[in-house]
């Protein structure tokens, strides 16, 4: 096997408008792992996921997927490159006017040339793979949260990417859902001999099904390590982070430029 | 554009003068309305650029007529009846003043034809399909149904805008003939059930007056301009909206109210171009 990362990132920044989201983020994704990538919400992780998916163009810097420069590929070499790339979205994005089979069918219609037959038995089987073969009817409204992300799920895996990114796989699911969502995360990982991408704030899911992980805050990396060296880290901001600790070095404050006492005696005054 | 905003306001706190504070206001509705305007010109392109999918594989488009077509019938259908037979009292009123109350086949029919039918069909048409378009559009956006199907390598505006946008261009002429028929019908039952206006001459004068070439071919160029007015407009507010439940209630209300206006001037300048002045 190619023992060329999948995915390297490296210097890479981004800003939309003025406001600098990114600032030299160096990150990589080796083949066959599932690496997360964690942080307080709105620090920017989405934008990275688009900002490898292609969406996004970077201020400066690069991400370079299989060997090839994201930002410089044509569009002709971006969907290319697509094709191969599965990507769940935060809320599952799955298509409302299709039902549960169309939606997982959908990829294999636009780019394969495949008879339905086979689409059929390969739509079940995806759908199988994800515990819902038995809802291949049913509408997207009709599913609860945790069927909704399953069948995106199937949906982004059906044409067997060599490249998953998830996009908060774990908000709001229960319990169950969670681990169940999870677990099929490596699975599928493993079963397809893909590489994986999860962009999460729940830290004690994914210590537990991921192989590294990537700490972001305020558009830098500000730790890295495996599950274990996660769990055992004495960075104050990790510790906050992987314990959920209200104060820390991330403030319960929202930054303001006067302080309270001083706005009650302009009050006053 | 962003950018554009932000300078104009750090000038509005930087300037006292209320005078001045106006004019900044303005020049800045202006500009961002050019802005948009050049972004809605850009859209039109791609969608004639990205056409390719909605004529090759037609069901994508028919999906969207029948869908729109239907949407929009009950109320075409009934309100051509409707306009038609206040026509056909309106236009009696009138012509029998003059002693010629066999015209009436000539006026209902003319009015429709030329006007009313290709005018008051698209005002419906947008009102109806064209802020279902742009909420679906918008809600698909807000969802980011949009986005997923970029990155599944399919481009949106190929695969959901382009059908639609045909997709109304074509239902639009048949809503506006369906909306004809029925208003020559609602003017029959007035003018000849119920007042008693000579059938033979009704229909006869009707058929001698309404020219093919002049008034029936000209109706349905209107009513196919509208149709890519009242469609342009809709699939771009949905396309461009503001990805929230706010941003796409606006959106829809701004395709109701610019679709609307862009048709009455529109209708003003093709009645114009159109005339022979005899
Ligand atoms: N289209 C946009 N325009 C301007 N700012 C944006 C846009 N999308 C996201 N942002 C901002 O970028 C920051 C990072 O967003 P995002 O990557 O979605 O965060 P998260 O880590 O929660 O996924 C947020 O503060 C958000 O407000
Ligand atoms: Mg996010």
């Amino acid at each position: 096997m190619n023992q060329e990362p999948l995915v390297q990132i490296r210097d890479l920044s981004f800003s939309y408008d003025n406001r600098k989201i990114l600032s030299g983020v160096n990150l990589t994704i080796p083949r066959g792992k599932v690496v997360a990538i964690m942080g307080s919400s709105g620090c920017g992780k989405t934008t990275t996921l688009r900002l490898i998916g292609g969406q996004l163009k970077p201020t400066s810097g690069e991400v370079r997927v299989n060997g090839q420069v994201v930002h410089e590929l044509d569009s002709e070499g971006l969907y290319a490159m697509r094709r191969r790339t599965g990507m769940l979205f935060q809320f599952g994005a799955l298509f409302t006017d299709m039902s549960v089979y169309d939606n997982v069918a959908f990829q294999m219609r636009e780019h394969t040339d495949l008879p339905e037959a086979l689409i059929h038995d390969l739509v079940l089987m995806k759908l199988h793979a994800v515990g819902l073969r038995g809802a291949h009817k049913l509408m997207p409204s009709e599913l609860s949260g945790g069927m909704a992300r399953r069948v995106a799920l199937a949906r982004s895996i059906a044409l067997d990417p060599m490249l998953m990114m998830y996009d908060e796989p774990f908000a709001g699911l229960d319990p169950i859902s969670l681990s169940i969502v999870g677990v099929l995360i490596r699975k599928l990982n493993d079963a397809l001999g893909a590489s994986s991408i999860i962009v999460t704030h729940d830290v004690q899911e994914s210590l537990k099904i991921v192989d590294y992980i990537y700490f972001v805050s305020e558009g830098r990396i500000v730790a890295e390590g495996t599950a274990e060296e996660i769990r055992n880290s004495k960075t104050p901001y990790v510790h906050q982070f992987v314990w959920g600790e209200a104060d820390g070095p991330v403030p319960f404050q929202y930054p303001t430029h006067n302080a309270y006492g001083d706005e009650l005696l302009q009050k006053a005054a | 554009m962003r950018m554009a905003t932000n300078c104009c306001r750090r000038r509005l706190e930087v300037s006292d003068n209320r005078a001045v504070q106006l004019l900044i206001k303005l020049g800045h509705q202006v500009t961002s309305r050019l802005w948009r305007l050049g972004f809605a010109s850009r859209f039109f392109l791609a969608i004639f650029l990205h056409s390719g999918t909605s004529f090759r594989r037609m069901h994508l488009t028919f999906r969207e007529i029948y869908f729109t077509g239907v949407m929009s019938l009950i109320i075409i259908l009934v309100s051509g009846l409707f306009v038609g037979m206040v026509l056909g009292l309106q236009g009696y009123d009138t012509l029998q003043r003059y002693g010629s109350a066999e015209a009436l086949g000539i006026l209902v029919a003319l009015s429709l034809v030329r006007e009313l039918g290709p005018v008051v069909a698209a005002l419906l048409f947008a009102s109806r399909a064209g802020s279902a378009i742009t909420a679906e559009i918008g809600l698909m956006k807000a969802t980011e149904q949009l986005s997923a199907m970029e990155m599944m390598a399919v481009n949106p505006i190929a695969r959901v805008v382009a059908p639609r946008f045909w997709g109304g261009v074509i239902s639009m002429p048949l809503l506006a003939a369906l909306f004809s028929a029925m208003g020559v019908f609602g003017g029959y039952l007035v003018g000849v059930v119920l007042i008693g206006v000579d059938s033979g001459s009704f229909w006869s004068q009707m058929q001698a007056t309404v020219d093919f070439r002049e008034d029936v071919v000209n109706g349905i160029i209107k009513s196919f301009v509208f149709g890519v007015i009242v469609s342009w407009v809709a699939v771009f507010e949905g396309y461009d909206c503001e990805p929230t439940a706010e941003g796409v209630s606006g959106a829809t209300t701004r395709t109701v109210v610019t679709s609307s206006l862009a048709i009455l001037a529109a209708d003003f300048v093709l009645t114009a171009l159109m005339f022979r002045g005899v």
